[in-house]
């Protein structure tokens, strides 16, 4: 598998996976009981460098290649989903401000993001408007040199912690983001409680009620937050939930592997029945394939290649779509064992089903998925009729 | 040299349009094709096959409205890269 990597890359990985194994693999099944990340977990992420990995070095950032990123994403998705969230929420804040924030805007956040002194949270979804992110109603409303922004956001993990907002609102001239502290006044932030998965996310539902935000504070221009601004951001975060999902899928192999190598049933290890040798096989190559179309998709973010953003949505899909495989396997080959709070797989299969809901559920990327399939099938048509000259006479 | 510029635009958004042959000054978004993923892979296909970066002051619908304003504009930043 390391084949495909650099030696730095290779080196990168064995360094995450130490960071993942020493500090976040004990605590894990303990963050998602409390429902809570306790904040020295961050600061060492952030000590680490580790939150501002892809930030260009001019801003205190690593300035990482996106396959490192994604190794990284890979290995807290294996340790805690949650962190993982946290690791895709700030980076894809950084993203959007790196790509289109005004010059001002880069100097004052990327370094702050990049140290991780300010958490950075998205706030897209409302109560009316989750994959249909194009049904926002948050108002911006222009008055004199700022805006006035007003809206209730819900699903904004790390939203009760994090420092920053990117936010999608509607002003008149159509989708805006904007960033907004969360020192602003008018900013308030409530837990959500008892999610299925993620648990230890702090994510909340966030009002604003007559912030006001400075005119630069806008990202891209009036009208292109959604096309440029969040499209931007998501694409970023389904790389990295992809990635965080080949984790899942690592973690539920490397569970069900020493779960059915130990447990006898019927005076033979499981692992000598054949219909769990088929869970574990399957679990063993989706794990696989889902780090190759990663890791295709972190190569083609790489080369600035157009087609980085259909492999990346395939990557998430299918990524997402073998971890919900792999944890009900791994609970199913754990018994009643895998039901209870004692195995960390429980904790898998509430976050694998997350996973297929984030960053463009199962159902946008099949109908988005298909759609390149079409245009694909359409272009190579078109060059075939362009090669072959037409017989004058039919 | 900008024939070709202007092929190689036309030819990557035939892929996206169900339409045989785009003018140049058609309005790829008043044809109503454009969704968010398209938007930021035709920023990325610009960048990707003119070697050029895209920030958001040049972010403005015209430039990237027709084939003629996507060539107009490669050209511009194009020779504004040379003479920096």
């Amino acid at each position: 598998m390391t084949s495909t990597l650099t030696a730095a890359q290779a080196q990168a990985q064995k360094e995450f996976r130490a960071f993942a194994d020493r500090h976040i693999v004990p605590h894990a099944d303990a963050y998602h009981r409390a429902q809570r990340t306790p904040p020295q977990i961050v600061e060492l992420l952030a000590a680490e460098g580790l939150l501002g990995l892809p930030v260009a070095p001019q801003y205190g950032g690593g300035g990482c290649d996106a396959v490192t990123l994604g190794l990284l994403a890979g290995e807290l998705g294996r340790a805690c989903s949650s962190l993982r969230s946290l690791l895709t929420v700030h980076t894809m804040v950084a993203h959007a401000v790196a790509r289109w924030g005004s010059r001002e805007l880069k100097e004052t956040w990327l370094p702050r993001l990049a140290r991780g002194e300010s958490i950075g949270a998205l706030a897209v979804s409302e109560p009316g408007a989750g994959s249909d992110a194009a049904g926002v109603v948050t108002r911006l409303t222009p008055d004199g040199d700022s805006w006035l922004l007003d809206g209730h956001k819900t699903w904004t993990t790390y939203g009760e912690s994090a420092d920053v907002f990117l936010v999608l609102g509607r002003s008149p001239e159509g989708p805006t983001a904007v960033l907004v502290e969360r020192a602003t006044a008018g900013v308030r932030t409530e837990l959500i409680e008892d999610l299925i998965g993620i648990r230890a996310s702090m994510t909340a539902d966030v009002h604003f009620e007559g912030c006001r935000i400075p005119a630069g504070q806008v990202l891209a221009r009036p009208g292109l937050g959604l096309s440029h601004v969040v499209g931007t951001a998501l694409d970023l975060g389904r790389y990295t939930v992809g990635w965080g999902c080949t984790g899942i899928v690592d973690a539920c192999l490397e569970a069900s592997v020493d779960y059915a190598g130990s447990r006898e049933t019927f005076g033979t290890p499981i692992k000598d029945h054949q219909l769990v040798r088929q869970m574990i096989s399957g679990m063993y190559t989706d794990a696989r394939a889902a780090r190759l179309l990663c890791l295709e998709a972190g190569r083609l973010r790489d080369e600035g290649d157009p087609g980085a953003l259909a492999q990346t949505s395939m990557a998430k899909y299918f990524a997402s779509t073998a971890a919900t495989r792999a944890a009900a396997d791994a609970v199913q080959i754990h018994g009643a064992n895998g039901c209870s709070s004692a195995y960390p797989v429980q904790r898998y299969l509430g976050d694998s089903r997350v996973m297929e809901i984030i960053e463009g559920s199962s159902q946008i990327h099949q109908i988005g998925l298909a759609e390149y399939a079409f245009q694909e099938r359409s272009l190579v048509r078109r060059r075939q009729a362009a090669a072959t000259p037409r017989s004058e006479g039919r | 040299m900008s024939m070709d510029n202007k092929a190689k635009i036309g030819e990557y958004l035939s892929r996206f349009f169900p339409v045989q042959d785009l003018k140049d000054d058609d309005d790829i978004f008043q044809l109503g094709f454009v969704s968010s993923m398209f938007a930021i892979q035709l920023v990325s296909f610009v960048e990707h096959e003119f070697g050029l970066t895209i920030d958001n002051d040049d972010l403005e619908l015209d430039n990237f409205r027709s084939v003629g304003a996507l060539d107009a504009f490669v050209t511009r930043k194009q020779s504004a890269a040379v003479a920096s």
